[in-house]
């Protein structure tokens, strides 16, 4: 399958794009100007911007508490999230979501969920609604190893198989639960091999390269389309950052997270890619990371510009009736 | 106005037809629904009269309840039947984390039209895992309405209301009353949720109550007539949002209060009513307020101890003797 050069390129620079939104919520996290908890997804992008771009404008996505990278890839607005982050009134949820419960979906993101596993018997739903409206649409949920684990992933991919919707079961298999590794919380090392017991394909992937990602991604959203059920994607791919910002990381060594970072990081094997094929240049590649963090400096100034919610509107937004 | 005799599953089957004819966006969902249109024959001529629009699922809560979440998000208004209300702990995350906070948390960006109908309530011999009143737990979550209907008529204008609501409503029907017969006006209806009603104009005290409290309290009524005292019933209909106007000028006019539920004493909504009378109209009581409720055990099964931890009329007759005697002592 050959990738249109454009088309590589511009996913290249979402994905430094999310690699430079979260570097920098992390840093203004640490410097405590976000409140609560941050989750950082660094050296997942491929996996975010790769199922992403295999998706059409009115697609749905449910993301994760892991979920700055989804929303990006998805087309949300950096300065709205930014602010979100920062509890503002001008962010999506007007400060009352932040990182862990953001959500537009005026662009298919039916939201960030704090639940573990939360997302994935709503997207039943979306596909499901898709199935009864006869639309081309399909549903990705995201998830992780950890969430893989849930009682509710059984009952869905269940249903979504035997009602053979038109879903995508994104898991990111980044080794990772909290603070529990795979090997002890995981009687499998390859999830995906659970999609026999639903009667749906489920396949390994490469999660850190793009390109692999994408044509995993694009047979599945093929064959939702076509009215053939849903399909198990593993991404394979590794958490570089800590459960959460400021995660003293006591269960694992700096020797486990350095290859990944330095043999691993799909954003430099794009780069390697791209320059081999001639498609990108050095100047370009330092135009692309210059770009990306002058949208964020703006998304940040948005951000510290905008008003804090009034404490009352707390109130607001319960009930359509109420 | 023209009346019929109607149970109250019939008044909710059709209902139901009503509204799924009136909006193709209607469908139910639950285990089982299909080949006995509903597990208690509530949905009688659904499944013919819809076949693409009232689903069989496989035994899967948790899934049934996000398909209704997930499809109340992207243009569907779903109404879930849980088989029995006992269920609803096999989907709280759903109902509890999902449903009710989604609309919430992302800052209002959207509604969430999802009727989740209970099948509630004991007596039928099933025990401890079929024979639960769990409405006050659902007051207790911000972002869900709960409604709990008693008569046909209202089952029917309640339903109707849920449907058309773009809130999560949990609703909750007493699966006693199934078969309870009343009129029920032949012209489309709505009754608002929200709204109370007073079924009996009384002087003496008043009985607060809800589903099948409500027929406790009825009959109670014509006991007390007897005694010469003059009881007024209050039907909430809907406990959230809670019409506490209509209680509050019932109250007025009494000056005693009974709350009168099927569910356990602690922690149930008697409780909560108790506490907002008293804030509104302590000067004005003359007794205490009294709560009738089922003693605070799971449902046993042998039909002589299930009886003894119901609520009763008698129950209900001696709440308000001694509320209003409480008035005479003093």
């Amino acid at each position: 399958m050959a990738e249109d050069a454009g088309m590589l390129l511009e996913l290249y620079n979402r994905m430094v794009t999310v690699r430079t939104f979260e570097t920098v919520a992390g840093e203004y996290f640490a410097a405590g100007e976000i409140p609560g908890f941050i989750h950082l997804s660094i050296g997942q992008e491929a996996s975010s911007v790769g199922v992403c771009s295999c998706l059409q404008a009115d697609d749905y996505v449910i993301t994760t508490h892991r979920g700055h990278g989804h929303m990006i890839a998805k087309g949300a607005d950096l300065k709205r999230m930014t602010a979100e982050l920062f509890g503002r009134k001008t962010g999506y949820c007007k400060g009352k979501g932040g990182s862990m419960h953001i959500a537009d979906f005026s662009i298919g993101i039916l939201g960030a969920n704090g639940v573990v596993a939360g997302g994935l018997p709503i997207i039943a739903g979306a596909g499901f609604s898709i199935k009864m409206r006869k639309t081309d649409q399909v549903a990705v949920c995201f998830f992780g190893d950890g969430a893989a684990n849930r009682g509710t992933v059984h009952e869905v991919m269940n249903l979504a198989s035997v009602w053979k919707l038109p879903i995508i079961f994104a898991l990111e298999n980044n080794q990772w639960a909290s603070t529990t590794p795979l090997e002890v919380s995981c009687a499998v090392e390859d999830i995906s091999c659970r999609a026999a017991g639903y009667n749906m394909p489920g396949v390994v992937v490469d999660g850190n390269d793009l390109i692999a990602v994408r044509k995993a991604t694009l047979e599945a959203v093929e064959r939702a389309r076509s009215g053939k059920g849903p399909t198990l994607i593993e991404n394979k791919t590794y958490r570089i950052r800590g459960h959460f910002e400021g995660d003293p990381q006591k269960y694992r060594a700096q020797a486990e997270i350095t290859p990944w970072q330095e043999k691993n990081d799909p954003i430099k094997r794009m780069y390697d890619y791209l320059v081999t094929d001639g498609i990108l240049d050095e100047k370009m590649n330092l135009k692309i990371w210059d770009d990306a963090a002058a949208a964020l400096e703006e998304a940040i100034s948005y951000a510290k510009d905008s008003p804090f919610p009034e404490p009352e509107e707390a109130l607001e937004d319960l009930f359509v009736n109420p | 106005m023209t009346e019929r005799i109607l149970s109250a599953s019939a008044a909710l089957s059709e209902a139901l037809h009503e509204e799924m004819k009136r909006d193709e966006t209607v469908f139910i969902l639950g285990e089982d629904l299909t080949a006995h249109a509903g597990l208690f024959g509530q949905f009688k001529g659904l499944p013919e009269n819809f076949p693409d629009r009232i689903i069989d699922t496989p035994i899967s809560e948790a899934a049934i309840v996000g398909v209704g979440v997930g499809s109340a998000l992207t243009g569907m208004r779903p109404i879930v039947d849980l088989h029995f209300s006992d269920f609803v702990t096999c989907c709280m995350d759903e109902l509890v984390n999902q449903a009710a906070k989604i609309r919430y948390m992302f800052g209002g960006q959207v509604k969430m039209p999802l009727v989740v109908w209970c099948p509630d309530g004991a007596g039928i011999r099933a025990a401890a895992q079929h024979s639960q009143s769990l409405e006050a737990w659902f007051v207790h979550v911000p972002g869900l309405k709960v409604v709990v209907p008693s008569e046909p008529a209202d089952v029917k204008g309640l339903i109707k209301s849920a449907v058309r609501d773009d809130d999560p409503v949990m609703f909750f029907q007493n699966k006693n009353l199934f078969s309870r017969q009343g009129p029920v006006q032949k012209e489309e209806y709505l009754i608002p949720l929200g709204k109370a009603a007073v079924k009996r104009q009384g002087k003496d005290v008043t009985l607060i109550c809800y589903g099948s409290g409500y027929y406790l309290c009825l009959e109670a009524a014509k006991i007390l007539a007897g005694q010469n005292i003059d009881a007024e019933i209050v039907d909430l209909r809907t406990l959230k949002p809670l019409d506490m106007d209509t209680v509050i000028s019932s109250i007025k006019k009494t000056r005693r209060a009974v709350t009168v539920h099927e569910a356990c004493l602690t922690g149930g909504f008697g409780a909560e009513l108790c506490a907002l009378i008293q804030e509104e109209l302590f000067d004005l009581l003359k007794a205490p307020v009294k709560r009738v409720a089922a003693r605070d055990v799971p449902m046993p099964f042998s039909p002589a101890m299930e009886d003894f931890c119901m609520p009763k009329v008698a129950d209900v007759v001696e709440a308000a003797r001694s509320a209003v005697s409480w008035t005479a002592s003093r």
